[in-house]
Protein backbone atom coordinates (compact mmCIF):
# COMPACT_ATOMS: atom_id res chain seq x y z
CA UNK A 1 0.00 0.00 0.00
CA UNK A 2 1.22 3.48 -0.81
CA UNK A 3 0.81 5.52 2.33
CA UNK A 4 -0.66 9.02 1.84
CA UNK A 5 -1.33 9.79 5.46
CA UNK A 6 0.11 12.94 7.00
CA UNK A 7 -0.04 13.86 10.68
CA UNK A 8 -2.08 17.02 10.59
CA UNK A 9 -3.37 19.94 8.57
CA UNK A 10 -0.07 21.84 8.84
CA UNK A 11 1.84 19.01 7.24
CA UNK A 12 -0.89 18.54 4.66
CA UNK A 13 -0.66 22.14 3.48
CA UNK A 14 3.13 22.12 3.00
CA UNK A 15 4.11 23.91 -0.19
CA UNK A 16 0.96 25.99 -0.32
CA UNK A 17 1.74 29.67 -0.82
CA UNK A 18 0.20 32.95 -1.90
CA UNK A 19 -0.75 33.51 -5.53
CA UNK A 20 -1.70 29.87 -6.12
CA UNK A 21 -4.86 28.52 -7.73
CA UNK A 22 -6.92 26.26 -5.50
CA UNK A 23 -9.95 24.03 -5.87
CA UNK A 24 -12.18 23.66 -2.84
CA UNK A 25 -14.98 21.13 -2.59
CA UNK A 26 -18.38 21.77 -1.05
CA UNK A 27 -21.84 23.06 -1.90
CA UNK A 28 -22.82 26.00 0.25
CA UNK A 29 -21.36 25.06 3.63
CA UNK A 30 -22.02 21.36 3.05
CA UNK A 31 -18.92 19.19 2.61
CA UNK A 32 -16.37 22.01 2.74
CA UNK A 33 -12.73 21.42 3.80
CA UNK A 34 -13.12 23.27 7.11
CA UNK A 35 -9.69 22.37 8.49
CA UNK A 36 -7.79 23.46 5.38
CA UNK A 37 -9.66 26.77 5.24
CA UNK A 38 -8.92 27.53 8.92
CA UNK A 39 -5.26 26.76 8.35
CA UNK A 40 -5.13 29.08 5.33
CA UNK A 41 -6.59 31.85 7.46
CA UNK A 42 -3.78 31.27 10.00
CA UNK A 43 -1.12 31.09 7.27
CA UNK A 44 -2.38 34.46 6.01
CA UNK A 45 -1.44 33.65 2.41
CA UNK A 46 -2.80 36.17 -0.11
CA UNK A 47 -3.72 36.57 -3.77
CA UNK A 48 -5.40 33.21 -3.98
CA UNK A 49 -7.54 32.14 -6.90
CA UNK A 50 -10.27 29.87 -5.56
CA UNK A 51 -12.36 27.54 -7.69
CA UNK A 52 -15.36 26.64 -5.57
CA UNK A 53 -19.07 26.45 -6.31
CA UNK A 54 -19.90 28.99 -3.60
CA UNK A 55 -18.00 31.53 -1.54
CA UNK A 56 -19.18 30.61 1.95
CA UNK A 57 -21.07 32.99 4.20
CA UNK A 58 -19.76 36.11 5.90
CA UNK A 59 -18.27 34.29 8.88
CA UNK A 60 -17.76 30.73 7.71
CA UNK A 61 -16.25 28.73 4.87
CA UNK A 62 -14.48 30.77 2.20
CA UNK A 63 -16.06 33.86 3.73
CA UNK A 64 -13.28 33.65 6.35
CA UNK A 65 -10.63 34.09 3.65
CA UNK A 66 -12.63 36.82 1.91
CA UNK A 67 -12.94 38.81 5.10
CA UNK A 68 -9.14 38.93 5.37
CA UNK A 69 -8.77 39.86 1.69
CA UNK A 70 -6.82 36.68 0.99
CA UNK A 71 -8.70 35.92 -2.21
CA UNK A 72 -7.86 37.71 -5.45
CA UNK A 73 -10.21 35.82 -7.70
CA UNK A 74 -13.19 33.49 -7.27
CA UNK A 75 -14.47 31.06 -9.88
CA UNK A 76 -17.96 30.05 -8.74
CA UNK A 77 -21.49 29.44 -9.94
CA UNK A 78 -23.50 30.99 -7.12
CA UNK A 79 -22.46 33.54 -4.53
CA UNK A 80 -25.77 34.81 -3.21
CA UNK A 81 -25.31 34.18 0.50
CA UNK A 82 -22.32 36.39 1.21
CA UNK A 83 -22.67 40.17 1.65
CA UNK A 84 -18.93 40.78 1.93
CA UNK A 85 -18.39 38.86 -1.29
CA UNK A 86 -21.01 40.92 -3.09
CA UNK A 87 -19.48 44.14 -1.77
CA UNK A 88 -15.95 43.19 -2.88
CA UNK A 89 -17.23 42.08 -6.28
CA UNK A 90 -19.34 45.17 -7.00
CA UNK A 91 -16.50 47.47 -5.83
CA UNK A 92 -14.04 45.65 -8.10
CA UNK A 93 -11.69 44.53 -5.27
CA UNK A 94 -12.40 40.93 -6.08
CA UNK A 95 -12.16 39.42 -9.53
CA UNK A 96 -15.08 37.03 -10.08
CA UNK A 97 -15.71 34.54 -12.85
CA UNK A 98 -19.24 33.18 -12.64
CA UNK A 99 -19.81 30.00 -14.61
CA UNK A 100 -22.64 27.48 -14.81
CA UNK A 101 -22.58 24.87 -12.05
CA UNK A 102 -22.44 21.90 -14.41
CA UNK A 103 -19.63 23.57 -16.36
CA UNK A 104 -17.70 24.07 -13.13
CA UNK A 105 -18.09 20.39 -12.28
CA UNK A 106 -17.12 19.29 -15.77
CA UNK A 107 -14.05 21.58 -15.97
CA UNK A 108 -12.87 19.87 -12.77
CA UNK A 109 -13.66 16.45 -14.12
CA UNK A 110 -11.90 17.24 -17.42
CA UNK A 111 -8.75 18.16 -15.47
CA UNK A 112 -9.07 14.93 -13.49
CA UNK A 113 -9.67 12.82 -16.58
CA UNK A 114 -7.08 14.33 -18.91
CA UNK A 115 -9.37 16.18 -21.30
CA UNK A 116 -8.11 19.65 -22.32
CA UNK A 117 -11.64 20.93 -22.87
CA UNK A 118 -15.25 19.91 -23.24
CA UNK A 119 -18.26 21.15 -25.23
CA UNK A 120 -21.35 22.05 -23.25
CA UNK A 121 -24.67 23.62 -24.27
CA UNK A 122 -24.77 25.58 -21.01
CA UNK A 123 -24.37 29.31 -21.46
CA UNK A 124 -24.68 29.37 -25.25
CA UNK A 125 -26.12 32.72 -26.35
CA UNK A 126 -25.31 34.33 -22.97
CA UNK A 127 -22.39 36.42 -21.73
CA UNK A 128 -20.79 33.23 -20.38
CA UNK A 129 -20.03 32.22 -23.97
CA UNK A 130 -18.51 35.57 -24.98
CA UNK A 131 -15.05 35.13 -26.49
CA UNK A 132 -15.32 31.35 -26.43
CA UNK A 133 -15.33 28.98 -29.37
CA UNK A 134 -18.80 27.64 -30.21
CA UNK A 135 -19.74 24.77 -32.44
CA UNK A 136 -22.78 23.13 -33.94
CA UNK A 137 -23.31 19.42 -33.27
CA UNK A 138 -26.43 17.96 -34.89
CA UNK A 139 -28.15 21.33 -35.07
CA UNK A 140 -27.53 22.41 -31.49
CA UNK A 141 -24.92 24.94 -30.38
CA UNK A 142 -22.26 24.20 -27.80
CA UNK A 143 -19.55 26.23 -26.02
CA UNK A 144 -15.96 25.03 -25.65
CA UNK A 145 -14.90 25.15 -22.00
CA UNK A 146 -11.34 24.36 -20.96
CA UNK A 147 -10.18 22.12 -18.12
CA UNK A 148 -9.15 23.92 -14.95
CA UNK A 149 -5.49 24.13 -13.99
CA UNK A 150 -4.90 24.29 -10.26
CA UNK A 151 -2.01 23.87 -7.84
CA UNK A 152 -3.93 22.35 -4.94
CA UNK A 153 -7.30 20.70 -4.57
CA UNK A 154 -8.86 20.59 -1.09
CA UNK A 155 -11.58 18.05 -0.54
CA UNK A 156 -13.56 16.88 2.44
CA UNK A 157 -14.70 13.27 2.81
CA UNK A 158 -16.56 11.28 5.43
CA UNK A 159 -14.23 8.29 5.72
CA UNK A 160 -10.83 7.59 4.27
CA UNK A 161 -7.84 5.33 4.77
CA UNK A 162 -4.07 5.77 4.60
CA UNK A 163 -4.10 4.68 0.94
CA UNK A 164 -6.13 7.81 0.18
CA UNK A 165 -9.36 5.96 -0.60
CA UNK A 166 -12.41 8.10 0.11
CA UNK A 167 -16.08 7.70 0.92
CA UNK A 168 -18.47 10.64 1.07
CA UNK A 169 -21.69 11.09 2.97
CA UNK A 170 -25.04 12.20 1.52
CA UNK A 171 -24.97 15.55 -0.31
CA UNK A 172 -21.62 16.44 1.29
CA UNK A 173 -20.24 14.59 -1.73
CA UNK A 174 -21.05 17.30 -4.33
CA UNK A 175 -17.91 18.67 -6.04
CA UNK A 176 -15.42 16.83 -3.83
CA UNK A 177 -15.01 13.69 -5.97
CA UNK A 178 -14.71 15.77 -9.16
CA UNK A 179 -11.87 17.82 -7.68
CA UNK A 180 -9.83 14.79 -6.61
CA UNK A 181 -6.85 14.46 -8.93
CA UNK A 182 -7.87 17.62 -10.79
CA UNK A 183 -5.00 19.71 -9.34
CA UNK A 184 -1.27 19.05 -9.06
CA UNK A 185 -1.73 18.01 -5.43
CA UNK A 186 -5.00 16.80 -3.90
CA UNK A 187 -5.38 17.02 -0.14
CA UNK A 188 -8.23 15.12 1.47
CA UNK A 189 -9.41 15.81 4.98
CA UNK A 190 -11.70 13.20 6.45
CA UNK A 191 -13.93 12.99 9.49
CA UNK A 192 -12.72 9.51 10.20
CA UNK A 193 -9.42 8.03 9.10
CA UNK A 194 -9.83 4.27 9.34
CA UNK A 195 -7.10 1.59 9.20
CA UNK A 196 -6.17 0.53 5.67
CA UNK A 197 -8.11 -2.56 4.70
CA UNK A 198 -11.19 -1.69 6.72
CA UNK A 199 -13.05 0.06 3.89
CA UNK A 200 -14.84 -2.30 1.53
CA UNK A 201 -13.23 -1.77 -1.91
CA UNK A 202 -16.72 -2.11 -3.43
CA UNK A 203 -17.90 0.94 -1.55
CA UNK A 204 -15.06 3.36 -2.26
CA UNK A 205 -16.16 6.51 -4.11
CA UNK A 206 -12.68 7.84 -4.95
CA UNK A 207 -9.65 5.55 -5.30
CA UNK A 208 -6.50 6.69 -3.50
CA UNK A 209 -4.60 7.25 -6.77
CA UNK A 210 -6.38 10.62 -7.05
CA UNK A 211 -5.24 11.75 -3.58
CA UNK A 212 -1.70 12.78 -2.58
CA UNK A 213 -2.19 13.57 1.11
CA UNK A 214 -4.83 12.58 3.62
CA UNK A 215 -5.41 13.50 7.25
CA UNK A 216 -8.11 13.24 9.87
CA UNK A 217 -9.67 16.65 10.44
CA UNK A 218 -10.66 18.04 13.81
CA UNK A 219 -13.61 19.85 15.31
CA UNK A 220 -15.96 19.89 12.34
CA UNK A 221 -18.61 22.51 12.87
CA UNK A 222 -20.74 21.48 9.84
CA UNK A 223 -22.82 24.59 10.02
CA UNK A 224 -26.33 24.43 8.56
CA UNK A 225 -27.06 27.35 6.26
CA UNK A 226 -30.85 27.05 6.14
CA UNK A 227 -32.37 24.92 8.83
CA UNK A 228 -35.79 23.89 7.56
CA UNK A 229 -38.01 21.52 9.49
CA UNK A 230 -41.59 20.30 9.50
CA UNK A 231 -43.78 19.87 12.53
CA UNK A 232 -44.91 16.50 13.83
CA UNK A 233 -48.67 16.27 13.51
CA UNK B 1 -55.33 36.11 -9.17
CA UNK B 2 -53.12 33.38 -7.69
CA UNK B 3 -50.66 33.62 -4.83
CA UNK B 4 -47.37 31.71 -4.86
CA UNK B 5 -49.04 28.58 -3.53
CA UNK B 6 -51.66 28.82 -6.26
CA UNK B 7 -48.93 28.98 -8.91
CA UNK B 8 -47.27 25.93 -7.33
CA UNK B 9 -50.60 24.06 -7.29
CA UNK B 10 -51.21 24.78 -10.97
CA UNK B 11 -47.71 23.68 -11.97
CA UNK B 12 -48.05 20.50 -9.88
CA UNK B 13 -50.67 19.40 -12.41
CA UNK B 14 -47.95 19.32 -15.09
CA UNK B 15 -46.03 16.67 -13.15
CA UNK B 16 -46.80 13.24 -14.60
CA UNK B 17 -46.36 9.68 -13.38
CA UNK B 18 -42.78 8.42 -13.79
CA UNK B 19 -41.22 11.87 -14.07
CA UNK B 20 -37.84 12.85 -12.69
CA UNK B 21 -38.24 16.52 -11.80
CA UNK B 22 -35.78 19.27 -10.93
CA UNK B 23 -37.23 22.09 -8.87
CA UNK B 24 -35.58 25.49 -8.65
CA UNK B 25 -35.46 27.75 -5.62
CA UNK B 26 -38.55 29.75 -4.56
CA UNK B 27 -42.02 28.99 -5.94
CA UNK B 28 -40.78 25.83 -7.76
CA UNK B 29 -39.76 24.25 -4.42
CA UNK B 30 -43.40 24.53 -3.28
CA UNK B 31 -44.58 22.41 -6.22
CA UNK B 32 -43.46 19.21 -4.46
CA UNK B 33 -46.14 19.76 -1.81
CA UNK B 34 -49.01 19.62 -4.32
CA UNK B 35 -48.15 16.74 -6.64
CA UNK B 36 -50.90 14.09 -6.81
CA UNK B 37 -50.31 11.34 -4.31
CA UNK B 38 -51.36 8.53 -6.63
CA UNK B 39 -48.39 9.00 -9.01
CA UNK B 40 -44.71 8.11 -8.66
CA UNK B 41 -42.32 11.03 -9.08
CA UNK B 42 -38.70 11.55 -8.02
CA UNK B 43 -37.30 14.97 -7.27
CA UNK B 44 -33.71 15.69 -8.23
CA UNK B 45 -31.67 18.39 -6.57
CA UNK B 46 -28.59 19.37 -8.53
CA UNK B 47 -26.29 19.37 -5.50
CA UNK B 48 -26.46 15.60 -5.68
CA UNK B 49 -29.63 13.83 -4.59
CA UNK B 50 -32.40 11.98 -6.37
CA UNK B 51 -35.45 10.94 -4.39
CA UNK B 52 -35.64 14.04 -2.22
CA UNK B 53 -38.24 13.98 0.56
CA UNK B 54 -39.81 16.60 2.80
CA UNK B 55 -38.04 18.73 5.40
CA UNK B 56 -36.86 16.74 8.45
CA UNK B 57 -38.60 16.81 11.80
CA UNK B 58 -37.05 19.15 14.31
CA UNK B 59 -33.98 17.57 15.86
CA UNK B 60 -33.45 15.26 12.87
CA UNK B 61 -31.68 17.76 10.61
CA UNK B 62 -28.44 16.54 9.04
CA UNK B 63 -25.89 19.16 7.95
CA UNK B 64 -24.71 16.71 5.28
CA UNK B 65 -28.15 16.42 3.71
CA UNK B 66 -29.40 19.54 1.96
CA UNK B 67 -31.09 20.58 -1.29
CA UNK B 68 -29.86 23.06 -3.90
CA UNK B 69 -31.44 25.87 -1.86
CA UNK B 70 -29.19 24.79 1.05
CA UNK B 71 -32.25 23.75 3.07
CA UNK B 72 -32.13 20.65 5.25
CA UNK B 73 -34.10 17.79 3.67
CA UNK B 74 -34.79 14.06 3.95
CA UNK B 75 -34.71 11.29 1.37
CA UNK B 76 -37.41 8.84 0.34
CA UNK B 77 -37.23 5.13 -0.41
CA UNK B 78 -35.11 4.55 -3.51
CA UNK B 79 -33.06 7.71 -3.10
CA UNK B 80 -29.46 8.05 -4.22
CA UNK B 81 -26.55 10.47 -3.78
CA UNK B 82 -23.98 11.39 -6.41
CA UNK B 83 -21.30 13.93 -7.28
CA UNK B 84 -21.89 17.20 -9.14
CA UNK B 85 -20.62 15.97 -12.51
CA UNK B 86 -23.00 13.00 -12.36
CA UNK B 87 -25.81 15.32 -11.31
CA UNK B 88 -25.34 17.50 -14.37
CA UNK B 89 -24.97 14.42 -16.57
CA UNK B 90 -28.56 13.67 -15.55
CA UNK B 91 -29.52 17.20 -16.54
CA UNK B 92 -27.51 17.76 -19.74
CA UNK B 93 -28.05 14.17 -20.80
CA UNK B 94 -31.83 14.78 -20.75
CA UNK B 95 -32.53 12.13 -18.13
CA UNK B 96 -34.51 14.64 -16.08
CA UNK B 97 -38.02 14.95 -17.53
CA UNK B 98 -39.18 18.30 -16.21
CA UNK B 99 -37.46 21.43 -14.97
CA UNK B 100 -39.35 24.09 -13.06
CA UNK B 101 -37.57 27.33 -12.28
CA UNK B 102 -38.13 30.97 -11.48
CA UNK B 103 -37.27 33.95 -13.68
CA UNK B 104 -36.88 37.71 -13.65
CA UNK B 105 -37.81 37.98 -17.34
CA UNK B 106 -39.03 35.71 -20.13
CA UNK B 107 -39.33 36.77 -23.76
CA UNK B 108 -41.84 35.72 -26.38
CA UNK B 109 -39.21 33.62 -28.15
CA UNK B 110 -38.48 31.61 -25.00
CA UNK B 111 -35.36 33.40 -23.75
CA UNK B 112 -34.99 33.57 -20.00
CA UNK B 113 -33.09 35.91 -17.65
CA UNK B 114 -32.77 35.04 -13.99
CA UNK B 115 -29.22 35.41 -12.71
CA UNK B 116 -27.98 38.97 -12.79
CA UNK B 117 -28.99 42.61 -12.59
CA UNK B 118 -25.86 44.46 -13.78
CA UNK B 119 -24.34 46.77 -11.18
CA UNK B 120 -26.92 45.85 -8.59
CA UNK B 121 -27.47 42.18 -7.90
CA UNK B 122 -25.17 39.38 -8.95
CA UNK B 123 -25.90 36.08 -7.29
CA UNK B 124 -24.78 33.84 -10.11
CA UNK B 125 -26.50 31.34 -12.34
CA UNK B 126 -25.93 28.24 -10.21
CA UNK B 127 -27.26 25.33 -12.22
CA UNK B 128 -29.82 27.36 -14.14
CA UNK B 129 -27.79 27.71 -17.36
CA UNK B 130 -27.14 23.97 -17.51
CA UNK B 131 -30.80 23.25 -16.83
CA UNK B 132 -32.26 25.61 -19.44
CA UNK B 133 -29.71 24.69 -22.11
CA UNK B 134 -30.57 21.02 -21.92
CA UNK B 135 -34.02 20.31 -20.56
CA UNK B 136 -36.70 19.48 -23.12
CA UNK B 137 -39.51 20.51 -20.84
CA UNK B 138 -39.02 23.77 -18.96
CA UNK B 139 -41.76 25.54 -17.02
CA UNK B 140 -41.15 28.96 -15.56
CA UNK B 141 -42.93 29.86 -12.32
CA UNK B 142 -43.07 33.57 -11.60
CA UNK B 143 -45.22 36.59 -10.89
CA UNK B 144 -46.55 38.20 -14.07
CA UNK B 145 -45.14 41.62 -13.16
CA UNK B 146 -42.24 42.81 -10.99
CA UNK B 147 -42.51 44.86 -7.80
CA UNK B 148 -42.70 48.09 -9.83
CA UNK B 149 -45.61 46.65 -11.80
CA UNK B 150 -43.65 46.18 -15.04
CA UNK B 151 -44.33 43.11 -17.14
CA UNK B 152 -41.90 40.22 -16.84
CA UNK B 153 -43.18 38.71 -20.10
CA UNK B 154 -41.35 40.74 -22.71
CA UNK B 155 -40.69 41.09 -26.41
CA UNK B 156 -36.96 40.84 -25.63
CA UNK B 157 -35.29 40.31 -22.26
CA UNK B 158 -33.46 43.40 -21.02
CA UNK B 159 -31.34 41.58 -18.42
CA UNK B 160 -28.37 39.29 -19.19
CA UNK B 161 -29.72 35.99 -20.50
CA UNK B 162 -29.60 32.63 -18.78
CA UNK B 163 -30.57 30.74 -21.92
CA UNK B 164 -31.98 31.30 -25.39
CA UNK B 165 -35.19 29.92 -26.89
CA UNK B 166 -35.65 27.34 -24.16
CA UNK B 167 -38.78 28.13 -22.11
CA UNK B 168 -41.81 26.09 -23.13
CA UNK B 169 -44.42 27.20 -20.63
CA UNK B 170 -44.92 30.02 -18.13
CA UNK B 171 -47.25 29.87 -15.13
CA UNK B 172 -47.83 33.19 -13.38
CA UNK B 173 -50.24 34.60 -10.83
CA UNK B 174 -52.44 35.65 -13.79
CA UNK B 175 -52.15 33.00 -16.46
CA UNK B 176 -50.75 29.86 -18.05
CA UNK B 177 -48.95 30.64 -21.29
CA UNK B 178 -47.24 28.46 -23.88
CA UNK B 179 -44.21 29.81 -25.72
CA UNK B 180 -44.80 29.41 -29.47
CA UNK B 181 -42.93 30.62 -32.54
CA UNK B 182 -45.26 33.65 -32.58
CA UNK B 183 -45.03 34.53 -28.89
CA UNK B 184 -46.95 33.77 -25.70
CA UNK B 185 -50.10 31.80 -26.36
CA UNK B 186 -52.63 32.33 -23.59
CA UNK B 187 -53.84 28.91 -22.46
CA UNK B 188 -55.60 29.60 -19.17
CA UNK B 189 -56.63 32.52 -16.96
CA UNK B 190 -56.21 32.53 -13.19
CA UNK B 191 -59.55 32.52 -11.32
CA UNK B 192 -61.24 35.90 -11.63
CA UNK B 193 -58.64 37.36 -14.00
CA UNK B 194 -59.87 38.76 -17.33
CA UNK B 195 -58.15 38.39 -20.69
CA UNK B 196 -57.86 42.17 -20.74
CA UNK B 197 -55.98 42.23 -17.41
CA UNK B 198 -53.52 39.67 -18.81
CA UNK B 199 -53.11 41.73 -21.99
CA UNK B 200 -52.37 44.82 -19.91
CA UNK B 201 -49.73 42.99 -17.86
CA UNK B 202 -47.99 41.40 -20.85
CA UNK B 203 -45.49 43.44 -22.85
CA UNK B 204 -44.44 40.60 -25.17
CA UNK B 205 -46.54 39.27 -28.07
CA UNK B 206 -49.69 37.64 -26.69
CA UNK B 207 -51.76 35.25 -28.76
CA UNK B 208 -55.40 34.85 -27.83
CA UNK B 209 -57.11 32.10 -29.73
CA UNK B 210 -60.83 31.90 -29.01
CA UNK B 211 -62.29 31.44 -25.54
CA UNK B 212 -59.62 31.22 -22.82
CA UNK B 213 -60.69 28.92 -19.99
CA UNK B 214 -60.16 29.59 -16.32
CA UNK B 215 -57.58 27.37 -14.55
CA UNK B 216 -58.88 24.28 -12.87
CA UNK B 217 -56.97 24.00 -9.61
Amino acid sequence: MINKQVANVKEALKGLSGGMTLMLGGFGLCGIPENAISEMVDMDIKNLTCISNNAGVDDFGLGLLLKKNQIKKMVSSYVGENDEFERQMLSGELDVELIPQGTLAERCRAAQAGFPAIYTPAGYGTEVAEGKETRDFDGKMYVLETAFKADFSFVKAWKGDAAGNLMFKATARNFNPNMCGAATITIAEVEELVPAGSLDPNQIHIPGIFVQRIFEGKGYEKRIEKRTVRQKT
Amino acid sequence: MLDKIGIAKRIAKEVKNGYYVNLGIGIPTLVANYVREDIEVEFQSENGVLGMGPFPFEGEEDADLINAGKQTITTLEGASFFDSATSFSMIRGKHVDLTILGAMEVSGNGDIANWKIPGYMVKGMGGAMDLVASAENIIVAMMHTNKKGDSKLLKRCSLPLTGVGCVKKVVTNLAVLEVTSDGFKLLERAPGVSVEAIQNATEGPLIIDGEVPEMDL
